[in-house]
């Protein structure tokens, strides 16, 4: 593979992305699966970078899920995105970042309507104005949450006390990136590295000292598709589509992977389980799952979070393999303990995929 | 009379050694240090599988005519009308050349395939254009060229070509019979390789060319699948895998090809529209040369004075190339002797 090919169009696709005062949508979903990622994000940008991130708890769904899965109409869905455009302005803030890849494709969407129909867009001014008596300035600047990491990634390197190397024999660990459909697929300009060849999250791979995998399925589904889940008869089509990328990268022998959006990494993770179960294999190196992180938890990893600050024994694949090549200390018995030192209890152990209990 | 020709391919060529067996003196320009154009990088012509080098010596064999002086390493910038009916050719030599007539020739370019980002060209490296593939014919490298003879090989019609998402919504004519010659010659190279070619449409348009594509699939054993390429990625071992949708069985395939040949399209070349524009002629969207009317007006412009020959006005094949060019010379000939002009 040529990689001067890739960087001429990673040069191709680079974006405006603004460098402070952003006002920030959470995600319906990451809070549940990842409960520490987003207050990963906020604590890096706020204590360790020293942006400036504002938040408003009025703040509410995008109605994405809804909108793909045709059960909430168009006019609807541009109406409560107004609403948040709405909330960002009443805050003072004009660049909008969301946390969620269906968000950031749902803004992107919305907004290229709008430039091309702008009476769309005065339609839904009217429609804001009329249901809560709010106006917007539309976002100067839309950038996803991983685009501001990949921003920041060389100042986040020379702050971090760990590299995505083996600490024991020194190999560059091998990180798969899998970008959410909605980052770059429906908008190639919109996304850092465009669609074909994303760099969003292999920059920050190799930023951190890990090496990219490149793999046959990089770019496809993970199988989340809202339609995929949501519908219980269409999830062994969800998990096909996982397992054709597990096969597909598992000749690489990645370390891990990374994902930028909520449900691609939930499933990643948890399809391993549900696969293991299935048919008794399991991808990764002796008998584990792949780890699977949010960039939000691997840029806290690297910055030295504690691992079960950042939530990560939420996770249904075992991370310590990982937490042990990258030389991360961590206590093992506090893995199941909540903020009171209470345990939590201890999750079941799968049939073939090897936990660490 | 003097006139002035622009493009030194096998249009432009052409029209000048007609022009100078009339009586008439020419001036050919041409921007490399050869002529021949984008025909020097081809190996062997469909459908009678001629030399292509061949005919390059052949056109340049006739421009050594006394009436001919050919203007190498020169790019044509501007053209302005001097005088009326009098044109200057400013090129970028510095050299000004006069003429009462001026002959755009300016051919295409070949369609840049990095631009078509998913099928990996420039990256991957088992992925090379057709005109690529005719270079290794030429230096008989195609059996060694990854240490190897490829066992797989899939061409890609269509590459820049019909493609609403690059903008290119003209078909390109020649790359399908190409793609079936390329085929057969890689049969005849490689006897033991599989060769399969994706496409959306056969176009065999010109004489011999449908007979060409029943006997590359009866004789040659070649496979066509009707299908467009969604994605190439490539596998561990370098070689490339393709996901296609054979549109006839209605499947999504995916395939592990040892090289993938993407049959590139043809585009307006860059000097057309800036040469055109310096003297008002207009373009079609798709930036080749419009000539004053499709079917009564060929090789004319809306500028009197100022004419056309070959694939400057739409993607041609040879045949019609020269065709045109010889026509041109005619139209020339008459606008010149004033016995047809054109408004």
């Amino acid at each position: 593979m040529e990689l001067t090919g890739k960087e001429r169009i990673w040069q191709e696709y680079q974006k405006e992305i603004a460098g402070d005062n952003y006002f920030y949508a959470r995600s319906c979903i990451r809070q549940t699966f990842f409960p520490g990622s987003e207050w990963a994000y906020l604590d890096i940008l706020r204590n360790k970078l020293d942006k400036r991130v504002t938040e408003d708890p009025k703040h509410t769904t995008c109605t994405g899920i809804g909108y793909h899965t045709d059960v909430v109409p168009a006019e609807t869905t541009m109406t409560v995105v107004a609403r948040h455009f709405a909330l960002m302005t009443e805050a003072g803030c004009e660049n909008i970042t969301p946390s969620c890849i269906t968000s950031f494709g749902l803004y992107t969407e919305i907004l290229d309507t709008w430039e091309h129909h702008p009476e769309i867009e005065e339609k839904i001014r009217e429609f804001l104005w009329k249901a809560t008596k709010r106006e917007f300035k539309k976002p100067a600047n839309l950038a996803h949450t991983s685009d501001i990491i990949y921003k920041f990634r060389n100042e986040i390197a020379a702050l971090a006390p760990h590299r995505l190397r083996d600490v024991h024999t020194g190999r560059p660990l091998r990180g798969v990136d899998h970008i959410g459909c909605h980052y770059a697929k429906m908008f190639p300009a919109k996304g850092i590295g465009g669609a074909e060849f994303p760099a969003v999250l292999s920059g920050l791979i190799q930023a951190w000292g890990g090496e990219s995998v490149d793999y046959p399925e990089r770019r496809h589904c993970c199988g989340f598709g809202f339609r995929n889940y949501l519908v219980m008869a269409n999830r062994g089509f969800s998990v096909a589509n996982s397992k054709k990328k597990f096969e597909s990268m598992q000749a690489y022998e990645p370390d891990f992977i990374v994902a930028n959006c909520p449900g691609c990494a939930m499933f990643l993770d948890k399809w391993q389980y549900t696969l293991s179960e299935m048919e008794g294999v399991t991808y990764g190196q002796h008998g584990f799952g792949i780890p699977v992180f949010t960039y939000e938890e691997l840029t806290a990893l690297v910055l030295g979070y504690d691992p079960w600050e950042i939530g990560l024994q939420m996770h249904q694949v075992a991370v310590e393999p990982f937490l042990d090549k990258i030389g991360i200390a961590y206590d093992p018995e506090a893995k199941y303990l909540n903020s009171r030192g209470e345990s939590m209890g201890r999750p079941a152990c799968p049939t073939y995929m090897k936990v660490i209990k | 009379m003097n006139i002035v020709i622009i493009g030194g391919g096998p249009a432009g060529s052409e029209a000048a050694y007609r022009l100078a067996g009339e009586g008439y003196t020419v001036d050919l320009v041409e921007k490399e240090n050869s002529i021949g154009g984008n025909l020097n990088n081809w190996h062997q012509l469909f459908p009678d599988r001629k030399s292509a080098a061949g005919l390059v010596k052949e056109l340049q064999q006739r421009l050594n005519h006394p009436g001919i002086t050919l203007h190498i390493d020169a790019e044509a910038r501007e053209i302005a009308e001097s005088a009326p009916g009098k044109f200057a050719v400013k090129l970028s030599n510095k050299t000004v050349l006069h003429g009462s007539a001026v002959l755009l020739a300016t051919g295409y370019k070949v369609f840049d395939a990095k631009r078509k980002e998913e099928y990996g060209y420039g990256i991957y490296k088992r992925v090379i254009t057709s005109a690529e593939l005719e270079n290794l014919f030429t230096n008989r490298a195609l059996a060694t060229l990854y240490g190897e003879a490829p066992k797989r090989i899939g061409f890609i019609h269509c590459v820049g070509s019909r493609d609403e998402k690059i903008c290119n919504y003209h078909c390109s004519k020649l790359c399908c019979v190409t793609a079936v010659k390329q085929a057969i010659e890689v049969r005849e190279m490689l006897p033991e390789v599989e060769i399969f070619c994706f496409y959306m449409d056969m176009r065999m348009f010109g004489p011999g060319y449908e007979e060409m594509y029943r006997e590359a699939q009866e004789r040659y054993d070649i496979k066509f699948i009707r299908g467009r390429l969604s994605e190439a990625a490539e596998n561990i071992h370098g070689q490339v895998v393709v996901k296609v949708e054979d549109t006839l069985v209605g499947k999504p395939l995916r395939m592990t090809l040892d090289l993938m040949v993407l049959m590139v399209g043809m585009e307006a070349a860059d000097g057309s529209g800036k040469l055109a524009g310096s003297v008002q002629v207009p373009l079609y969207p798709n930036g080749f040369i419009r000539p004053a009317d499709p079917h009564t007006g060929t090789n004319l412009t809306a500028r009197p004075g100022i004419f056309t020959a070959g694939s400057c006005t739409s993607p041609m094949n040879l045949t019609d190339t020269l065709t045109d060019a010889r026509s041109a010379a005619w139209q020339i000939k008459k606008w010149l002797t004033g016995s047809d002009k054109h408004a």
